[in-house]
């Protein structure tokens, strides 16, 4: 039987998953659980149970042989022909997993005119690079990637594949678990073998980063994921590090499908210098007090080279663009210096952060959560601060001419 | 034209805490709200329909206390609603709840257009849209921010990227899934609210649909939460003291060290 169930030896009837439940599911009767029709098998009652009385019970899944299924892939997405960071980061981690695994690493390349890019692949660990080469791989166009991922996988049955959670890696991953009808795992941030039964175990941030989940794919193959950038860690360049490329063909297309997405205008913003892969970000939040201090805020991450990031409030306010909106409904930053000027740190917040590699949270109020995640803690007044670290910077003299330049701009 | 548009119902709040005594996770957010993004999924569809004609449907996936979101969605536009709900749905990952809305579409029959919010705030995947548009054998768009242009065969759209944005033609019949902020979602006006209470509202089991028991629920799930835990913050800050001009300074030694 399929469903939640209560295990009566071990239920004492404390009413915790009633507390917990968010479907009013739940009910102590004769002083034990009992689950109703509105259950939808969410989950949060077995964790909030400290006697271990609850479990979901599945209907064992007709048995694949999933024997044929070996290695592990990595996408190592390119864009203009540039493979981007997550791509090496997801070749570290790989390794790591291979070895445990004791098996080989794979990077797929896809692009148009890319080849020169996968020596490098294997000099950051790639044993095995799939390359393929075609015109219609050269824009990011998701459709026409899908039925080659297909077809590789079919051929040569990966154990695990893992993408990185850029925009494209989002887009793509989903639809081709979809067509091979196996599981997905969004924007993990922690990926381990499970020492006993082999399986990938994925980890991820939930309900706005509030709870970390750890999922796994036990019956499907292969199992998949997309991995969060700037959080796995690059193994060393090694030039003596030797590995095959394997050409492989561009599957024959349906001619509708690729035309059924045409792509008119690339456009790369101006500044590349975002909030996603800024090194130094300078947030501001409402505690700034008031607009003109966002002044402040600009000219400090000008001068440290960095750039502007806001919490949620800031945009809604028209303070800011919601560009440099970090956060859940933002976006999800790892820089090496986070410096927060009157962010209290709501959970939606919070939840954008948890990459940042040095957080100094500056705050009037000693109590503000943003202090639980920041690696120093200032409480003081924001704009006096700013002030001060402003004429310090300007002080420099290698910021003299910033300083004449910005006077120009005044006058 | 004729524009689905999906909206998942999701807790109205994300926090959740430790009970100290018991160390287990307490969850709050009984209440329960449209997710966010769905609502410039549906503002937008409601736009093309005012545009073009045709007809907006919200369809759901969820418990029978879903009816009330849908409802609200007909009370801003919409011009009815389907709702998928069955006990044997429960417990579906994003692959069990791509195929159980494909069922809906199909049930729809002759969808043109297809808008989802980008992702759900609750469970953060954005996995729903491309699995559903692979379902359906559709081309699909994921972060549009911006619609250029619409009529029955194509539609030109703004996609967001990680480094900018692409501007795409689609044809039609498509699925896209939109950021926030491509518009400005309308309040419910009295008339629309009046029109909701007897709004056409259906509600489908699995058997209505003939689904296959097999990829839905928890039986279709390949994946499986194995453990829940919330984050450890066992980070103790380091306080730094001092006046502000010494607070500065102190700040940028840091800066320096660590840059």
């Amino acid at each position: 039987m399929t469903g939640l169930k209560i295990h009566q030896d071990k239920c004492v009837g404390c009413g915790l998953c009633v507390k917990t439940c968010a479907a009013d599911a739940l009910a102590i009767q004769n002083k034990k659980a009992v689950v109703n029709e509105a259950c939808f098998l969410c989950g949060m009652c077995l964790d909030s149970c400290p006697f271990k009385a609850i479990s979901i019970e599945k209907q064992a899944a007709p048995k694949e042989d999933l024997s044929a299924y070996h290695g592990i892939w990595i996408y190592a997405e390119q864009q203009q022909g540039k493979i981007l960071q997550v791509a090496y980061e997801l070749l570290g981690k790989g390794q790591e997993l291979a070895k445990q695994k004791g098996c080989k690493l794979t990077a797929l390349l896809f692009g148009n005119d890319v080849a020169n890019e996968a020596q490098s692949l294997i000099a950051y660990g790639a044993d095995e690079v799939l390359l393929c080469e075609h015109p219609l791989l050269d824009t990011q166009i998701g459709e026409n990637y899908i039925d080659l991922f297909d077809q590789l996988i079919q051929e040569r049955k990966p154990e695990i594949l893992l993408f990185g959670a850029t925009g494209f890696g989002r887009s793509i991953a989903p639809r081709i678990a979809a067509r091979r009808q196996t599981g997905l795992t969004a924007d993990c941030t922690i990926l381990e073998i499970d020492p006993v039964k082999g399986l990938l175990n994925q980890t991820r941030p939930a309900f706005g980063g509030n709870l970390m989940a750890t999922i796994i794919c036990p019956n499907h193959r292969p199992q998949m994921a997309t991995v969060r950038p700037g959080i796995m860690q690059v193994q060393p360049c090694d030039v003596t590090h030797t590995g095959e490329i394997i050409r492989v063909d561009y599957p024959d297309q349906d001619a509708s499908k690729t035309a059924s997405i045409e792509l008119l205008e690339q456009v790369i913003a101006a500044h590349v210098n975002t909030i996603v892969d800024a090194d130094i970000i300078i947030s501001a939040g409402k505690g700034i007090g008031s607009q003109k201090n966002m002044e402040l805020v600009k000219r400090l991450a000008e001068l440290m080279g960095g750039v502007v990031g806001v919490s949620r409030p800031l945009v809604d306010i028209g303070w800011s663009e919601y560009q440099n909106q970090v956060g859940q409904t933002g976006s999800t930053v790892s820089p090496k210096l986070l410096i927060t000027f009157g962010i209290s740190g709501a959970i939606q917040h919070l939840a954008g952060i948890g990459g940042a590699k040095t957080i100094i949270a500056v705050n009037t109020d000693p109590e503000a959560p943003i202090f639980s995640v920041a690696h120093y803690k200032v409480v003081a007044d924001c704009v006096e601060i700013l002030k001060h670290m402003i004429a310090n910077l300007e002080a420099l003299p290698e910021n003299g001419l910033l300083i004449e330049e910005s006077k120009d701009k005044l006058s | 034209m004729k524009i689905a548009v999906c909206i998942k119902q999701v807790p109205s709040t994300n926090e959740v805490h430790m009970d100290p005594v018991t160390n287990t996770i307490i969850r709050d957010g009984k209440q329960s709200v449209t997710n966010p993004f769905d609502t410039y999924a549906l503002e937008q569809a409601v736009q093309i329909k005012d545009h073009l004609g045709g007809e907006v449907i919200a369809l759901s996936m969820g418990i029978p206390a879903t009816e009330r979101l849908l409802r609200d969605a007909t009370s801003r536009g919409a011009d009815r609603s389907l709702l998928l709900s069955d006990r044997s749905f429960a417990g579906a990952d994003t692959l069990a709840t791509s195929y159980t809305l494909s069922l809906g579409i199909r049930e729809l029959g002759g969808v043109d257009l297809i808008l989802c919010g980008k992702m759900a705030v609750d469970g953060d995947t954005a996995q729903i849209g491309p699995e559903l548009a692979e379902q359906l054998g559709l081309p699909h768009v994921t972060d549009v921010l911006a619609i250029d242009a619409i009529d029955e065969q194509t539609v030109l759209c703004r996609k967001a990227t990680d480094n900018g944005y692409q501007r795409l033609k689609v044809t039609l019949p498509a699925l896209l899934t939109v950021v926030k902020d491509l518009n400005m979602p309308r309040m419910s006006s009295l008339p629309g609210i009046l029109y909701s209470l007897d709004s056409p509202f259906e509600s489908k089991t699995a058997a209505d649909l003939s689904a296959d028991p097999a990829r839905i629920g928890l039986n279709g799930s390949p994946t499986q939460v194995v453990r829940t835990y919330v984050p450890q913050r066992i980070r103790e800050a380091i306080v730094l003291e001092g006046d502000e001009s010494q607070l500065a300074e102190d700040i940028l030694n840091i800066y320096s060290e660590v840059i």
